[in-house]
């Protein structure tokens, strides 16, 4: 066995709501929607017009910057509607589904039959590709480029995620296949990350083709940005893939079935869960088909839908739709009630890494997390506070405050290619100051692909 | 609340006035703002709560300080009076002064906030607390003033407001005084109140000289005793004698983790290791004097526990805070022992090492990224 890769930084947030194992299959979602924003920094053009009628893995739209990429709908149905934002960015492609599921065939050859532009091709067209990312900058990899290795976290560490070995149960050889198929990426390896003590399934343990790594430790240990790190650090001029392990298995599906197939499990979480637990959906589901019912009503208590963790998921109505790369969803109450010298009362419902609240002496609480800022911005003031929830050698207000000042050089030196905002979370949880670091963070990895590109 | 808010946002009869509403404001209540973007969650702890903290930390120092005014004055007239009425007498003294250093300097920070459009500041609440502390009980009260104005204008305000200064803000009005007026900061007579009323006179042995500054004369024999020094009831800066209350202050800093411990020891280490080399090398008495007296002397706990370790103007990197504390403790011994001039050295040590301590983080900024660009090479040289 390898070593055991010890994460000491970082913190798990007891937050109430954990997901119980239990695989519930709901009702077929009355609309599904594919959200460009969910993918960053992508300028979207449009392929069909409303009305039109797609087939699961019919193309909706392209990469404006990168034409191969194009994105196709998850399932088959009518394209209703378009949603514009601001400066008529296009938000959502809404789509009614029909009631059963009609696929385009992509074929199913055997992968030692083709050749990696073979299945870069197949990923391109069947619109899986973008489930593919890259450090740095954390966007869509580029089919043009060829990676140093691809890495896949298979356990996942931040508040209330879900479980990897249950969701893999069952579907073990697709995620074997899709393993395969970014072994055919890389001249490189393919490195998979597991948990030490808590990974347990032979999908994960027992994967062939692949180097595997454990890991120990609290979040963020589960973070791909994390592992990559102790593994081999992305050196500037250095690109390194990624994927989710969801996707890996839809990866696997596109090359053993042919078609499409877009069917994962999320995790129902949150305080302001009834019932929490897991449900086979069709990403882009529209939430309330399996939601609705299942949120606790409280007098005064506005709950928020988060489309993936409460660190860095997205904000969604109640009758939003999963993001593409998500694969939980999170309700916790909104935090939008001023309270009586809150700041200054010792009370023990609230969750501080600071002793300075007197949760710390009860290590076992599990808390009802609301959103409350609980201040305005300040400029930076604590020091040493931030490293102690970042593993890795990276100097964090240092670099934050580079961006800020939109030092490129300085970013650079300071390691941003090797971050990405979601490991910076933690960071952001805990600044006193409620400096936004993960939003700033994304502006310094704009500026810097930017400036290259 | 809610009935008053428009009158002073825009357009309202007091806009000018709005954000000095708004400190009120979430003075009393946490605001109802919630997240947006980013994490959805936030940690309780905010500035206002750690800023809080440091203002408890500092209490044990300031009732003491308060009892010792008192003390010390009975003690030099002569005067027989139990504790309550020691605490008292301190209490009138010290209060105005207090009131003084927050109403001047809170008065500053309300207007740059209107001005500058952000929310005013907490830091103050600390500030406005330790310039009391670590001046003579005998400070005339326009002088604090004065001297408060000063400190949150240049000190702070010209650099940006809270977060952004070089200077320990509640140093630099300690500074201003002893350069600007140093016969109200320097001598012996300035320690304690001794404005006598009739029928009042001081007893006769009676001298209001600290420690540091019979060493400076070198008599060492009128020194008190190490318990006397560690309690804190002989003459100095009203917050600033008490070892033992100190070290209670302290506790609460390290316990909540809103002080660094990592500079208050490197300070400590600083003085010993001067210290000690002192003993070594000691041509005169002064350098005779254990090491651990200067500890317990001055302003040197004080100033470990509450003004070194200020997270703005100390050095920001880890390595960085070792090197900042210890060269606080060397350069405060070396100005007590070595230097003629002054007496007491701990303000000058700190305002110093702020200058320096973005040099030091500079330097240990260069060193993670050089370890950066080094793997960088060694990856180069693996994959050709």
């Amino acid at each position: 066995m390898s070593k055991v890769i010890k994460i000491k930084r970082g913190l798990d947030i007891p937050l109430l709501g954990d997901a119980e194992k239990i695989l519930q299959t709901p009702p077929r979602a009355t609309e599904f929607a594919v959200k460009p924003p969910d993918f960053h920094g992508l300028v979207p053009k449009m392929m069909i017009k409303e009305g039109t009628r797609v087939k699961a893995g019919s193309p909706l739209f392209f990469d404006k910057y990168n034409e191969d990429v194009v994105f196709t709908s998850p399932v088959s149905g009518t394209f209703t509607e378009l949603v514009r934002g601001a400066k008529r960015r296009i938000m959502e492609i809404r789509i009614m589904p029909d009631p059963e599921d009609d696929y385009i065939d992509f074929g199913a050859e055997s992968l030692s039959a083709m050749n990696r532009e073979q299945v870069i091709q197949k990923l391109l067209k069947s619109g899986l590709w973008p489930m593919i990312r890259q450090r740095p900058y954390s966007v869509i990899a580029n089919q043009n480029d060829t990676p140093r290795s691809i890495f896949v976290s298979a356990f996942k560490s931040a508040p209330l995620t879900p479980d990897m070995d249950f969701v893999v149960n069952g579907q073990e050889d697709d995620f074997q296949a899709g393993l395969d198929v970014l072994g055919m990426l890389t001249d490189g390896d393919v490195h998979l990350g597991i948990h030490a003590d808590q990974t347990m399934s032979k999908a994960f343990t027992e994967a062939k083709g692949v180097r595997v790594h454990r890991f120990k430790g609290p979040h963020p240990a589960g973070n791909v940005g994390i592992q990559i790190y102790h593994v081999q650090p992305v050196n500037k001029g250095e690109i390194v893939w990624y994927a989710d392990v969801q996707d890996v298995i839809i990866m696997g599906r596109l090359f053993r079935k042919g078609i499409y197939d877009a069917r994962k499990i999320v995790a129902l979480t949150g305080s302001e869960v009834m019932n929490p637990r897991y449900y086979r959906i069709i990403t882009g589901a529209q939430i309330n088909s399996f939601v609705a019912n299942n949120v606790r009503s409280e007098e005064g208590v506005t709950p928020r839908f988060i489309s993936g963790d409460v660190l860095s998921g997205e904000k969604i109505a109640s009758n939003g739709y999963i993001g593409f790369y998500d694969d939980q969803i999170t309700i916790i109450p909104e935090g939008d009630k001023p309270e009586l010298l809150g700041w200054l009362i010792p009370t023990i419902d609230k969750f501080s890494v600071s002793r300075t609240f007197f949760s710390f002496l009860m290590p076992w609480m599990k808390y009802r997390h609301n959103t409350n800022i609980r201040s305005g911005v300040r400029p930076f003031v604590i020091t040493g506070l931030y490293e102690k929830y970042l593993p890795m050698d990276i100097m964090p207000m240092q670099l934050i405050k580079s961006i800020m000042i939109n030092d490129i050089d300085m970013m650079e030196k300071l390691g941003i290619y090797e971050v990405a905002p979601e490991d910076f979370a933690l960071c952001e949880y805990v600044c006193p100051s409620k400096i936004e670091i993960q939003t700033i963070l994304r502006e310094g990895l704009d500026t810097m692909r930017k400036e290259f590109s | 609340m809610e009935k008053v808010r428009p009158n002073f946002e825009k357009g309202g009869r007091f806009e000018k006035l709005y954000r000095t509403f708004e400190a009120f404001e979430t003075f009393l209540f946490v605001a109802g703002n919630v997240t947006n973007r980013g994490s959805h969650i936030r940690d309780a702890m905010d500035m206002k709560r750690t800023m809080f903290h440091v203002v408890i930390a500092m209490t044990p120092v300031l009732l003491f300080g308060m009892w010792n005014v008192g003390f010390q004055h009975y003690k030099a007239i002569g005067m027989e009076v139990d504790l309550l009425d020691q605490f008292l007498f301190g209490l009138i003294k010290v209060l105005p002064i207090i009131v003084v250093s927050y109403a001047s300097g809170l008065a500053v920070e309300f207007v740059f906030a209107s001005i500058r459009n952000h929310e005013v500041n907490e830091g103050f609440l600390v500030s406005g607390l330790l310039i009391p502390l670590i001046i003579p009980v005998t400070t005339p009260l326009w002088m604090v003033a004065l001297a408060t104005v000063f400190a949150v204008i240049i000190g702070k305000e010209v650099f940006g407001g809270t977060g952004m200064n070089i200077l320990n803000p509640a140093l630099l009005a300690r500074a201003f005084l002893f350069f600007a007026y140093p016969s109200y900061l320097v001598g012996d007579d300035v320690w304690i109140y001794t404005n006598l009323q009739e029928g009042q006179q001081l007893v006769d042995a009676f001298s209001g000289a600290t420690p540091l500054a019979y060493l400076a004369l070198g008599e060492v024999e009128k020194l008190p005793s190490v318990l006397e020094m560690f309690l804190g009831t002989i003459p100095g800066s009203i917050g600033e004698t008490s070892t033992l209350a100190v070290l209670l202050g302290a506790l609460v800093l390290i316990a909540t983790g809103v002080g660094s411990l990592r500079i208050m020891l490197s300070v400590v280490a600083g003085g010993l290791f001067t210290g000690l080399l002192f003993n070594i090398f000691a041509v005169n008495p002064y350098m005779e004097i254990p090491a651990y007296y200067h500890l317990i002397m001055g302003g040197f706990a004080f100033g470990t526990v509450y003004m070194a370790t200020d997270p703005v103007s100390a050095s920001q990197t880890g390595t960085g805070k070792y090197i900042y504390g210890f060269l606080i403790g060397v350069i405060t011994l070396l100005i007590r022992v070595v230097n003629p001039a002054y007496p007491e050295g701990m303000m000058l040590a700190i305002l110093f090492m702020n200058v320096f301590a973005p040099l030091i983080d500079h330097y240990v900024v260069q060193a993670n990224m050089k370890k950066r660009l080094k793997r960088m090479q060694t990856a180069e040289v693996k994959t050709t």
